[in-house]
């Protein structure tokens, strides 16, 4: 009830159109809808506007530093998302320190064998809406989990909407693109891979 | 300054409103035998994109008639929200800079309001320079303050244009509201009706003489649908129907048909620009929220340059 009414107000708040430039497939193949990353408001867009079927399937990966500050987003977070939380771990300069624990493992965990996700395989957001190159996550994944289908979905106009550093959003209109589902191909090299979900998600943009 | 006192629906309102249902039902009934006879793709599709705009139509003037029966407070709603939604698909469609982030809440959560607060409040004076001035002389600075310099003049005139169009020349529809003239029973809310209802009437005129007998357009490189034989067919149409219907009206029959015209020529001139925009901005339609129809922005582009220029006209002549 208040998931399918949060779904409503986060397309409407956020003007979004949703296009499928491939059918959305059935709710019990696990899928990761990996996407250009830019605003917090992100995931909720990408959440909301899956069919209600899939949406109960599917989690976000999130930050748990970001996500598990103040009750709000806590409660958000944790029993309207359901999101994974993992743990980023500390911030040292430029780079990150290791927390400890290995977040890919986390994730296959948390999908078990009925469970979708949204991953945004930059890692961060980025502050102007350029797409930055993506992080291994996506290719380790899949390495565990070959069979796994890769959606990409591209977001127009949400790092305008909501940018790093803002807390007010402009009311403006998004748009939310799902692309064809690919796969890990066999034997297909790290590099190779990530630049091909990489292109897959830019093609979305302009098509 | 005075708190407005809201008007019970008059006569004339609902005459006019009961011809425009008369109207629509024709209209509907026109355009389901249309759907039977289509046979081919094309005719199809322009029955299926008539039959949407008849809808939407319907919609449209369900909306209308609620806001009026409620008296001002119910048009002055409705204009805001859709200064809100134009601006909104306006400035969806402008470049704007991550530093912008600051004035764009301005416009939309400090400007917009306010203007329409002027407008119930009545306040004319702050109403008229509000935007033109105070909008003005605090943005740029505001946006100077962030810090980008990349095409700083195209941003802060973007806002500004944005602004002026979607808000200030919106926000004089209801402003018609401010107008009392003298011995004229259609009250404040018949000004405003009769306006909506030239400008929307040439619209649709404009493109059905479009559609039937267009070849000469008068625009090409901004939009080939605004032919010369629409224009002129429309135009001549929509006076004559405007020219007839001055007893719902302050005017008589000859100031009825200059007013018509006036609107009619504005709201061509508002469809042009925004054309001319969306031409620049690479897209057909300003958004998709009323089907048939593109977006809010698509629907008020005639009123956008008609409404301020009809305002003052009434408010020189016709208010003592």
């Amino acid at each position: 009830m208040i998931e399918r009414a949060l779904a409503r107000l986060a397309r409407v708040i956020a003007g979004a159109s949703v296009r499928w430039t491939s059918p959305p497939g059935p709710p019990a193949v696990q899928r990761v809808y990996f996407a250009n990353h830019g605003s917090h408001l992100d995931f909720v867009l990408i959440w909301s506007a899956l069919p209600a079927g899939v949406r109960v399937r599917t989690r976000p990966i999130a930050g748990a530093d970001y996500w598990l500050r103040g009750r709000v987003r806590r409660y958000l977070a944790t029993r309207v998302f359901r999101a994974v939380l993992i743990e980023r771990g500390a911030q040292v300069g430029h780079g990150r320190v290791e927390s400890g624990v290995d977040p890919i493992a986390e994730i296959v965990e948390a999908m078990g064998n009925d469970t979708s996700i949204i991953f945004f395989p930059e890692g961060t957001r980025s502050p102007d809406g350029t797409l930055l190159p993506f992080r291994s996550g996506l290719y380790h994944l899949c390495q565990r989990k070959p069979a796994l289908e890769l959606v990409p979905v591209y977001l127009d106009n949400l790092t305008r909407i909501l940018p790093k550093g803002e807390v007010m959003p402009v009311p403006l209109l998004s748009r939310v693109t799902f692309g064809a589902p690919l796969r890990l191909e066999p034997g297909e090299e790290k590099r190779v891979f990530l630049t091909r979900m990489r292109e897959a998600l830019m093609a979305l943009r302009d098509a | 300054m005075m708190l407005p006192h809201f008007p019970q629906l008059n006569p004339i309102l609902a005459r006019l409103m009961l011809g425009v249902v008369v109207l629509l039902i024709i209209g509907t009934i026109v355009g389901a035998v249309l759907a039977r006879r289509a046979r081919s793709e094309t005719a199809r599709a322009t029955v299926a994109n008539l039959n949407a705009r008849v809808r939407a139509w319907w919609v449209m003037v369900a909306v209308f008639a609620i806001a009026v029966a409620t008296g001002g407070v119910g048009s002055i709603v409705l204009f805001a929200a859709m200064s809100f939604l134009a601006l909104r698909e306006f400035m969806t469609l402008t470049p704007t800079s991550r530093a912008d982030h600051g004035v764009l809440l301005w416009a939309f959560f400090i400007f917009a309001p306010i203007q329409y607060l002027l407008v119930w409040m009545q306040w004319y004076g702050l109403f008229a320079i509000l935007i033109p001035v105070y909008a003005f002389v605090t943005i740029p600075g505001r946006m100077a303050l962030a810090g980008d310099t990349t095409r700083f003049l195209e941003r802060t005139a973007t806002v500004q244009w944005g602004l002026l169009a979607c808000v200030y020349c919106v926000s004089y529809a209801p402003a018609l509201l401010m107008l009392v003239v003298p011995g004229y029973a259609g009250g404040r809310t018949g000004l405003l009706f009769y306006l909506v209802l030239i400008a929307q009437l040439n619209d649709v005129l404009q493109y059905t003489f479009g559609k039937l007998a267009g070849k000469r357009p008068i625009a090409p490189t901004v939009s080939p649908n605004k032919t010369w034989e629409g224009f002129i067919g429309g135009t001549v149409t929509t006076v004559a129907i405007g020219t007839a219907l001055w007893w719902a009206t302050p005017f008589p029959p000859l100031v009825a048909a200059a007013m018509s015209l006036v609107i009619t020529i504005m709201g061509f001139a508002g469809g042009l620009t925004m054309s001319a925009i969306k031409r620049d901005r690479g897209v057909k339609d300003f958004g998709a929220l009323i089907q048939g129809h593109g977006g809010v922005l698509d629907r008020v582009d005639s009123l956008l340059f008609a409404a301020p220029v009809y305002f003052h006209l009434i408010r020189f002549f016709y208010v003592p």
